[in-house]
């Protein structure tokens, strides 16, 4: 079987963001395959690892050509090749679907991989999207997996807690902490990672538009107070802090 | 018509779903606000409904008695198509987040998701929500024919009850078969005030040292102030407390009165889902850690020292 692994580049969550015609600047902004989807990339790798029969571990892309980044990763940590569908222009997780879905059916895969919630448009909607597309069922937010035959077994998240399930490939399946430790790429891995094929795609050939228009961005800093109090009495402090706490913001009785 | 689907619980509509009734209400648009019920037993939480929808749909069957995204997606579509909306309002909880998705391909609809505001502007709907974990706002439009929006819990007060009783119709659906099969539900139950409902949350990190002290300090401050208890990625992953305490990215987003952060560093994953409290309380031996910029009040100190003053300061 193949395996198809949708990956994001996104700003570290250290990284300063700064606004540029509305629209968040990530020129300079030092850019990161997202951990969520680099969970699902580890997995496809250790099902391989486990003994399943995984012909391919394909990895995609949809975005700016400093995605290639993010791809390399990818490929260093193990996966086989890549498809990198480069462009600049937005499309919303409900169109991007489309692209996966188109890839996942050309590439003859039976298990996607996508992050739980992608850490820039912080979405959960690009796996349950491919699911529905591909007419396929799907497992969000899974952190634990394991396929016997062509059965994926495991747990995830759900509303009320959490849940072990049970469902037959193909299969979509968001990822999340918990699920692995993701591999760092060693050096002469990432060297034979130069060497993978990496296909580059033109947006066109997809025929996908956004479904949604972008409008505005603003960054969000609510100003704090800051006031600092020294705990070296902390019987002082603690009367000072609940006096604050009763009195000036009174949340407390 | 705009078309909420209500979520609940023990017989009740749940607060989202009060908060999705606001929503509808603001948006003004035109046709009945129609409440959709999916799930099964549903007679109480249907004359609930009916006080704040002029229309509640009441889909009572035993395929829906538990969440499954596929079927739920196949029951909102129908009762969209059949109902003609233009407008559905589905809760951004997990489940909500999940098949609010597939609804919308179905539909061929564009999807605003998580949305903390969403407003007409002529024929167009405009949501926004936000991004980078949750250190940006974004907004964006839609003008297509129907638009599946979900909206995040708690950003919307719950509806007053309107003046007249909804109608309630009985419908029917023709729902697929899911082909995941539940094998175990771990239900989180806690006596405390609920994670996302509550007025104060007190939070440790990994600096708190060990669940006993977790019990002992976090909880026992809880316990004075009826605050919710929330644990960081560290402390979830050790294994000192449950997942469904987690806030942050991975977990629960919450937005308290007051939040009172102790031995937590501040990591952005962790500042996104708590970066909206009101009120930001930061406990911290060390000065420099990053949580104390995003503070409103802050001790710097051993919490081991200063949360026994504050559970002695607070005790009833």
């Amino acid at each position: 079987m193949n395996i198809l692994c949708v990956i994001r580049q996104v700003p570290d969550g250290e990284a300063k963001l700064r606004i540029n015609n509305s629209k968040v600047e990530l020129d300079g902004v030092t850019v990161i395959m997202d951990g969520m989807d680099e969970y699902g990339v580890e997995q496809a790798l250790r099902l391989r690892e486990a003994g399943a029969s995984v012909e391919q571990i394909i990895v995609l892309a949809v975005g700016p050509a400093r995605n290639e980044d993010a791809i390399r990763t990818a490929l260093a940590m193990g996966a086989d090749r890549a498809i990198h569908v480069e462009t600049d222009t937005y499309l919303d997780p409900i169109a991007l679907s489309k692209i996966v879905t188109q890839v996942a059916k050309e590439e003859n895969a039976s298990l996607v991989f996508s992050g739980g919630q992608q850490s820039d448009w912080d979405s959960q909607a690009l796996g349950a999207a491919t699911a529905e597309r591909l007419g396929w069922p799907q497992v969000t937010w899974t952190n634990a997996l394991e396929l016997s035959g062509e059965t994926l077994k495991g747990k995830h998240d759900i509303d009320e807690g959490a849940e072990t399930f049970e469902v037959e490939l193909p299969a979509v399946i968001t990822t999340q902490q918990g699920l692995n430790d993701p591999r760092y790429p060693t050096l002469p891995n990432i060297m034979k990672a130069k060497k993978k094929e990496l296909r580059k795609d033109s947006l066109d050939k997809y025929g996908v538009t956004a479904k949604l228009k972008h409008v505005s961005s603003n960054i969000q800093v609510k100003e704090r107070m800051g006031k600092l109090i020294d705990g070296k009495d902390p019987q002082a402090a603690a009367a000072q802090l609940v006096e604050l706490l009763r009195n000036e913001a009174k949340v407390i009785a | 018509m705009i078309l909420l689907v209500a979520e609940h619980n023990n017989g009740k509509p749940s607060k989202s779903a009060l908060e999705l009734v606001q929503a509808a209400r603001d948006l003004g648009r035109d046709g009945p606000i129609t409440a959709l019920l999916l799930g099964q037993g549903l007679t109480s939480v249907a004359n609930e409904m009916s006080k704040y929808a002029e229309q509640v749909l009441v889909a009572d069957l035993p395929e829906l008695a538990a969440y499954n995204p596929e079927v739920w997606a196949a029951a909102v579509t129908q009762i969209a198509q059949e109902g003609e909306a233009h407008t559905i309002l589905v809760s951004a909880s997990r489940s909500g987040r999940e098949y609010s998705a597939r609804v919308a391909v179905k539909l061929d609809a564009p999807l605003l998701e998580d949305v903390i505001k969403v407003e007409a502007q002529g024929n167009a709907l405009q949501g926004t929500k936000y991004a980078y974990l949750a250190r940006v706002t974004e907004v964006y439009e839609s003008d297509a024919a129907v638009t599946v929006v979900s909206v995040k819990p708690g950003a919307y007060n719950p509806a007053q009850p309107a003046s007249g009783a909804g109608e309630q119709y009985d419908v029917e659906l023709e729902l697929p078969q899911s082909r995941t099969r539940s094998t175990g539900k771990v239900i989180e139950k806690t006596t405390r005030v609920p994670l996302t409902e509550a007025d104060v949350v007190i939070t440790g990190g990994r600096g708190v040292g060990s669940p006993e002290n977790f019990s002992k300090l976090i909880e026992g401050l809880a316990d004075n102030i009826g605050a919710g208890v929330g644990a960081t990625r560290a402390v979830v992953d050790a294994g000192w407390r449950p997942y469904g305490e987690q806030v942050g990215q991975t977990g629960k987003t919450v937005a308290p009165k007051a939040y009172i952060a102790v031995g937590v560093s501040g990591a952005v994953q962790h500042l996104s889902g708590m970066g909206k409290s009101k009120y930001i309380v930061a406990i911290n031996k060390d000065p420099e850690a990053p949580i104390f910029k995003n503070a409103d009040y802050g001790i710097v100190g051993d919490l081991h020292q200063v949360l026994p003053a504050l559970i002695e300061a607070t005790r009833k």
